[in-house]
């Protein structure tokens, strides 16, 4: 069945357990992010675009995986908003689209020819998340 | 040493008590005939050297400051320069004390009666606090009915209480309050005198209808054929009929004529009010009436209107009627609107599924079209508006345009959330470029900072956070009360800081938006303060007057007027009378001063041409000796 946008960033919104709503663009997450020159949509725009229920934009943007998942964002949003959280959702999504729920040590290579540079954590966090 | 100087002491907080002890103990050990301070600024601390001058048992008024504070050490980066100006300055304030003659405050009475002019939250509470402490008050309200702008309100930021629920009570007690008087459907004419012992005449204009007869049934209401009015309480949203009460609520609960509706005032045909009106109450030849009185202490609580959002084209106000303003929308909401409380779109009475509000319309403004200030309530009534429309119905989308969202105030920054979080309100940053009707769909163009995009989205209802601005009688009234005034009319206080609820003029008061934007809560706060300061005035059986006054010299006057034209105190008058100029006897028209109406600006000592009009405390030779000390 094919998920309205809408849908899929209610998906993002239940997957992260972000409230979004509570950002108040104060943009301390985007401040702080130590990936924010990689990242084509920045802590603060992602959230913001979940809380519109913009994300589709977000789904097909490699960049979101440029996300060191280093925490400092959720650290230090004085709303309790998670932004690190909702990228993770969001690469979860992508995944999920890819290949199912999926994950498996074999894509690596592929995908460090792909981006030598994807950071290790972020392929740390992914096993966490995406494989069961 | 400068001449005349037997005592000079260096002393860090001379202010202190220590400090003034030195000052005490100097006199007395001295027989010093003259005090010099130079510290900060007389504004801070003239009184306190004075008083400690006087328990020396010297005239308070022969110790003179010299500013090196404000003037010298604060403002010169050049340590020397600003050190050789201290001198001079101190040399100049020594020159001037050693000419200073001891001077006595007079005395003047206290009216214990207060007038407040604007009878909205600000002047009722007011009135309220005044009464309340035993002192007869006067209202005078331009509007048939006292309640202002917050009568016009549904509920109210941030506890969402029903407005006139809360108003009404107040309304009703300043009527039964013995000691208030009610002059509604007037306005205040002129004002003399001064603190104390001001007069004022009030006009209070002819209602048509006998206020202690009519009983408020309203049947002339409905039976009055002319119902072409634009209702005000309603923001114009709807007609009334000539002769009306203006909401159920009005106090005082009687019905007035709109001289420009009525039949019978325009042609003398009609009269069907007076036909049905069983307590006798319609009066066709009815006058305007004129109070005089006198009061000890004035409140000014003229309040504020929005401004006027048409001036604003890009939203296209005076074009579509759906964009409405925001106190429009409070009159939608209520349920003694034009709608009965159900959210209808003014073009077609449709229920409307998108709002869009747009915050700062014409606040922060330096364009000329708008205001430069922030207006200050807007980001909460529309946090307030987008939750309850949000609440009542959930079917409608609320998207909010805003620049910024300012909440400073208890539990104001939770309630603009609440809207955010709880009724999910769209909280978009950025501004609306262009409402415009396409197809006869509203289609909103803004823009979204955060995503750095252009939005457009359609519309049913489009809603103005319009700005507001003093009432247009502002200036007239602050005028007549030689009360200052700012570039935005806005009514200036003695201190921003340190004395908010006082004009710089002595015995005028300042309550409301009259002096700043302001909201219910706050309005109250000041209400009261200003209220205290009035009782604190009029508790008072005799006001001791300023002695630095002018006073003109008989012998030299020539009775030319030109000092009565620059006195802005109408302090000045003239009398005819015998001068004996050295034995010389002739009768001439010669100045006097008022000294209770003189506040000591000097303006007559300037412009007199023969040099007979002299300020006490500041006279010319003073001044002269002061320029001499700086320029010789
Ligand atoms: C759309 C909107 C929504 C708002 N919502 C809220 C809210 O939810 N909560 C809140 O706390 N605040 C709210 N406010 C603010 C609130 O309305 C004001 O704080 C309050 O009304 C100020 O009272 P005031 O007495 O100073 O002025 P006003 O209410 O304007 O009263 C002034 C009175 O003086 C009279 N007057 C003026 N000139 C003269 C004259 N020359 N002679 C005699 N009488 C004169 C006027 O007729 C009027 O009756 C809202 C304001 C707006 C515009
Ligand atoms: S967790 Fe990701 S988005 Fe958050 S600060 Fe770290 S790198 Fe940036
Ligand atoms: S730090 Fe939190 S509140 Fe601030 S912009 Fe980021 S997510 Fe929003
Ligand atoms: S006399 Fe004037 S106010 Fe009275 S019913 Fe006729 S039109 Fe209305
Ligand atoms: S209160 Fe809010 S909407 Fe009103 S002028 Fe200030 S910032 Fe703008």
């Amino acid at each position: 069945m094919q998920m309205s946008e809408k849908d899929v960033a209610a998906l993002v919104k239940e997957i992260s357990g972000s409230d979004v709503k509570k950002c108040m663009k104060c943009g301390k997450c985007s401040a702080t992010c130590p990936a924010y020159g990689e990242m084509r949509f920045h802590p603060h725009q992602f959230v913001a675009m979940v809380a519109r229920g913009r994300v589709e934009e977000l789904l097909k943007d490699p960049t979101v995986t440029r996300c060191l998942s280093c925490f400092a964002c959720v650290e230090r949003c004085p709303r309790g908003v998670e932004p690190a959280n909702v990228v993770a959702a969001i690469r979860v999504l992508a995944e999920r689209e890819q290949e199912g729920n999926n994950f498996s040590p074999a894509d690596v290579p592929k995908l460090l020819s792909q981006d030598p540079e994807i950071p290790q954590q972020a392929l740390v966090s992914a096993f966490r998340k995406y494989r069961k | 040493m400068q001449p005349g100087v037997v005592f000079a002491q260096d002393y860090q907080y001379m202010c202190s008590e220590a400090g003034q002890n030195i000052i005490k103990d100097a006199i007395k050990t001295h027989g010093l005939t003259g005090v010099v301070v130079c510290s900060c600024s007389p504004r801070m601390h003239e009184a306190t050297f004075r008083k400690a001058a006087a328990q020396a048992g010297l005239n308070p008024f022969m110790v003179e400051i010299a500013n090196i504070r404000e003037h010298c050490s604060w403002i010169h980066k050049d340590k020397e320069e600003g050190t050789e100006k201290a001198c001079v300055l101190m040399r100049a304030a020594v020159a001037k004390v050693t000419l200073n003659a001891p001077l006595k405050a007079g005395e003047s009475k206290v009216v214990k009666r207060a007038l407040v002019i604007g009878g909205g939250i600000a002047g009722i509470q007011t009135a309220l606090d005044i009464a309340d402490a035993g002192f007869p008050v006067d209202i005078v309200e331009k509007n048939a009915t006292i309640g202002g702008r917050m009568a016009q309100l549904d509920k109210t930021f941030p506890t969402l209480d029903c407005s006139s629920c809360i108003l009404t009570p107040k309304m009703v007690e300043a009527k039964a309050n013995e000691n208030i008087r009610l002059i509604t459907y007037a306005e205040v004419e002129e004002v003399s005198g001064f603190v104390g012992s001001f007069k004022a005449k009030i006009r209070k204009k002819a209602r048509f209808v006998k206020e202690d007869v009519c009983t408020g049934c309203g049947v002339c209401m409905s039976k009055c054929p002319s119902k072409k009015g634009l209702n005000e309480f309603n923001m114009g949203l709807n007609n009334r009929s000539a002769i009306y009460i203006p909401f159920a609520q009005a106090i005082p609960n009687v019905a007035v004529i709109d001289k420009e509706q009525c039949i019978k005032l325009k042609t003398g045909k009609c009269g069907l009010c007076q036909k049905v009106c069983t307590a006798g109450a319609i009066d066709y030849t009815q006058q305007d009436e004129f109070i005089e009185e006198e009061y000890g202490a004035i409140v000014m609580a003229t309040g504020f209107r929005p401004i006027d959002a048409s001036k604003f084209d890009e939203y296209s106000y005076s074009t579509c009627k759906d964009v409405v303003t925001s106190l429009e929308l409070e009159r939608i909401m209520n349920a003694a609107g034009p709608t009965g409380g159900v959210l209808l779109r003014p073009s077609d009475g449709k229920h409307p599924h998108s709002i869009v509000f747009i915050q700062c319309v014409g606040s922060r403004d330096v364009s000329g079209r708008g205001k430069p200030y922030c207006s200050k309530i807007c980001c909460m009534y529309t946090a307030k508006h987008a939750m309850l429309i949000r609440d009542k119905y959930p079917d409608v989308e609320v998207h909010v345009f805003y620049i910024d969202v300012r909440t400073p105030g208890k539990n104001f920054d939770e309630f603009y959330r609440r809207a955010a979080e709880q009724y999910d309100v769209d909280y978009i940053k950025g501004q609306v470029g262009k409402v415009y009707e396409e197809n006869g769909q509203l289609v909103v163009r803004g823009v979204d900072l955060i995503s750095n995009e252009q939005i457009v989205l359609n519309a049913d209802m489009v809603v103005l956070a319009t700005a507001i601005e003093p009432d247009p009688t502002a200036r007239k009234v602050a005028n007549m009360l030689t009360a200052s005034i700012d570039t935005n009319d806005f009514i200036t206080e003695a201190h921003p800081k340190l004395r908010p609820v006082e004009s710089p003029t002595a015995g005028i008061f300042l309550s409301g938006v009259c002096q700043g934007p302001k909201d219910i809560p706050e309005t109250v706060s000041q209400a009261g303060a200003a209220a205290s300061k009035v009782i604190g005035l009029l508790a008072k059986d005799k006001l001791t007057t300023n002695p630095c006054v002018a006073h003109s010299d008989e012998l030299l006057c020539n009775g030319c007027s030109c000092c009565e034209k620059v006195c802005p105190y109408s302090a000045i008058s003239y009398e005819t009378k015998l001068i004996n100029d050295h034995g010389v006897k002739e009768t001439r028209r010669v100045a006097m001063v008022n000294e209770a109406l003189c506040q000591g600006c000097g303006a007559c000592t300037v412009v007199c041409p023969s040099g007979a009009m002299d300020l006490k405390g500041f006279s010319n030779k003073q001044i002269m000796a002061e320029v001499d000390a700086i320029c010789l």
